[in-house]
């Protein structure tokens, strides 16, 4: 085992030796392996950084609410048979709020109406468009994961008396009051005018997804009173018991049933939604990144052992009176072995590590360049590139390696 | 046939001990595309602890195929080979590769120094090999190194020496692991003749210390220095014979 164990470290000492006499050539036998190893990094730190993005996107959002709608959120090819179900009408909160508050051991807790539209916020002449626009009830206050960056959310009475307040997002309140609090004053909904009573922390998004810093928000009653009822995009959030959310699903669907009166023989005519569905969509869509990903890694990788067993081979065949040299000494079969794999190895080792030096620095380039944009590296990553270069490195260097310990040291001595 | 009225020294006879190799009736055979060789055609040699021998033969007379089989790098195709009593014919690589590595050491016409690696290394492999220690391994090797006249040289590549100076390191790095037989095979071919003069100086002087001295050449002057001479033919002992 001791002997083994110089053997390794003779072999690793006669590889760096070579590699440093023969700069060039390792080098550009090592050229596969970087482009590789870059591929495989650049992706999965993109891969991370989206979803660290989206699960920041998505923070707003609790993972404990189920959204009762009309459109289900995965995609659908039969949108023909969802469009004429009725429109969830904000009054259904107030009904699953008595159901809640008549059966306290069910994992349902809290129901908040949402009414919403596209609408323009004007401040005089500045205008930003294509706000989503909401009425809700003093309960969204308590189901949302949002921090307020500052002032308040609109209280039970204002939300009741349906008075012309509203909460802005952060974007929405940057573009209208640069370098100055909108607390107190007022903006123009639709021509109607608002008190800016709040505005949440900055939640920033990512890949067009819904953010919190794009929204105005005022009491129902007030988005009643100046815009449509209901629409199709009114919805019920609806907080449960997290640990039981099989449970919870089955009661609101229950309750829905109920509420819309629908008999057995007939399909529901709305949609239970979480925001795994969100996530869901996002998985499928870094899968395919990641076959691609792993597709073009493992094209290069395979390309770079090529070159790696090619290169090994000329070494063999260079170094053939040396091996024979080793033999008469003593060494065995897998000395020889040994040395060539790990020849190999080294060389692609050590472009695994440079490849991974080079997605550091294009990470920061794009960093620097556009900030938003999420990278995330991290040490797995790190870890299994190298991983993956070493076995790279063990899998071209076999087949030569093999060959230089099969020599016969007679043949190798005499080779010239 | 050889006479020694010429010798100059007088020479040092040391009476030679166990029997350390024992070769019977041995053939080798070859196959070069359809044609077969017979390399040896039945051999038979006893060599003892603290000889000094020389193997003499023109080219094709089979003289390097007894070498290689002599230094285990090769196996006998019939015929009883036994080193220290051990079975050689039936040994498989890395058998043989341990039997050279702790039994024979080698000394090559062109050296066959590692060229990226300093004396010290050179004369340090085949402890590597053997799994030895890394501190005794540097001691070995410097005393080795120092017992050839190279002590003030240890850190020099290959390339940084001369002719005579490379095949100094090489001797050490045959003599480091105590061998039983040390195996020359030319070892002054690549010499100018003086240089060769003080190799075939220190080979006398490591015979004289008790080494076991086998040397491969063409030349008679160098197997002269010998005190034995075998004379190989057509694959067959032409002559065996006491030089003194």
């Amino acid at each position: 085992m001791k002997r083994f164990f110089y053997e390794i470290l003779e072999s690793l000492h006669i590889a760096i030796a070579q590699i440093r006499a023969n700069k060039t050539r390792a080098a550009l036998t090592a050229l596969g392996v970087i482009i590789g190893i870059v591929a495989v990094t650049m992706m999965g730190t993109a891969i991370m950084g989206i979803n660290a993005g989206v699960d920041k996107s998505l923070s707003g959002f609790g993972d404990d609410i189920l959204y009762v709608g009309k459109w289900p959120w995965r995609q659908i090819d039969d949108w023909w048979n969802f469009r004429n179900r009725p429109v969830i009408s904000s009054r259904y909160a107030e009904e699953v709020n008595a159901w809640i508050a008549a059966h306290p051991g069910s994992p349902l807790k809290l129901a908040v109406p949402v009414d919403a539209r596209n609408s323009t916020v004007m401040r005089g002449e500045n205008r930003v468009e294509n706000i989503y626009t909401a009425g809700t009830t003093a309960d969204m206050a308590r189901i949302t994961k949002s921090e307020m960056k500052e002032g308040r959310f609109f209280s039970e009475v204002e939300s009741q008396a349906g008075r012309n307040v509203c909460v802005i997002g952060y974007d929405v309140a940057d573009a209208l009051f640069p370098n100055e609090s909108p607390i107190g004053k007022t903006v123009r909904i639709s021509g109607q005018t608002f008190e800016v009573i709040g505005v949440p922390a900055r939640q920033g998004s990512f890949l067009g997804l819904f953010s919190w810093d794009s929204m105005a928000m005022m009491p129902l009653s007030a988005y009643h009173h100046y815009f449509a009822t209901s629409g199709d995009s009114s919805e019920l959030r609806v907080q449960v018991d997290q640990t039981r959310m099989d449970q919870a699903r089955d009661d609101l669907r229950g309750l829905m049933r109920r509420l819309r009166g629908l008999g057995p023989e007939y399909p529901d005519n709305f949609e239970i939604n979480e925001q795994n569905a969100i996530r869901d969509q996002l998985n499928k869509i870094e899968y395919w990144i990641m076959i691609a990903g792993f597709g073009i890694t493992g094209l290069a990788l395979f390309v770079g052992a090529i070159g790696i067993m090619n290169i090994t081979y000329v070494s063999v065949k260079e170094r053939t009176r040396e091996i024979g040299t080793r033999k008469a000494l003593g060494a065995r079969r897998r000395t020889i072995l040994l040395q060539f794999v790990i020849e190999a190895t080294a060389i692609s080792l050590i472009g695994g590590m440079f490849g991974v030096g080079l997605t550091q620095g294009i990470s920061g380039v794009l960093k620097a360049a556009s900030p938003t944009f999420p990278l995330v590296f991290s040490f797995w990553l790190v870890a299994g590139a190298l991983l993956a270069s070493v076995i790279t490195g063990i899998a071209s260097g076999f087949a030569p390696a093999w060959t230089a310990s099969k020599l016969d040291p007679v043949v190798a001595l005499r080779y010239e | 046939m050889i006479s020694s009225p010429e010798s100059t020294s007088p020479r040092a006879y040391r009476q030679p001990g166990e029997l350390v190799i024992h070769i019977a009736d041995v053939t080798k055979l070859y196959r070069m595309g359809s044609e077969i060789i017979h390399a040896l055609r039945g051999v038979s040699l006893q060599i003892h602890r603290n000889e000094y021998l020389a193997i003499m033969g023109p080219s094709g007379s089979g003289k390097s195929t007894l070498m290689n089989m002599l230094g285990c790098l090769d196996t006998p195709t019939s015929g009883l080979y036994e080193f220290n009593r051990k079975n050689v014919a039936a040994m498989v690589d890395d058998e043989l590769a341990d039997i050279r590595n702790r039994e024979i050491g080698f000394v090559f016409q062109t050296f066959n120094l590692l060229p990226r690696s300093d004396a010290l290394h050179n004369v340090e492999l085949p402890l590597i090999y053997a799994g030895v220690r890394p501190a005794e391994r540097h001691n070995r090797a410097l005393q080795a190194l120092e017992n050839v006249g190279l002590g003030n040289r240890i850190h020099h590549k290959p390339n940084e020496l001369s002719g005579g100076q490379r095949q100094r390191v090489a001797i050490a790095r045959a003599l480091v692991n105590r061998p039983s037989i040390i195996l020359a095979d030319e070892p002054t071919g690549n010499l100018d003749s003086k240089t060769g003069v003080e190799i075939m100086a220190l080979f006398e002087d490591l015979y004289a210390q008790g080494n076991t001295l086998i040397v491969v050449t063409h030349e008679e002057e160098i197997a002269r220095h010998a005190r034995r001479i075998v004379r190989l033919r057509d694959g067959l002992i032409e002559s065996d014979q006491r030089t003194d």
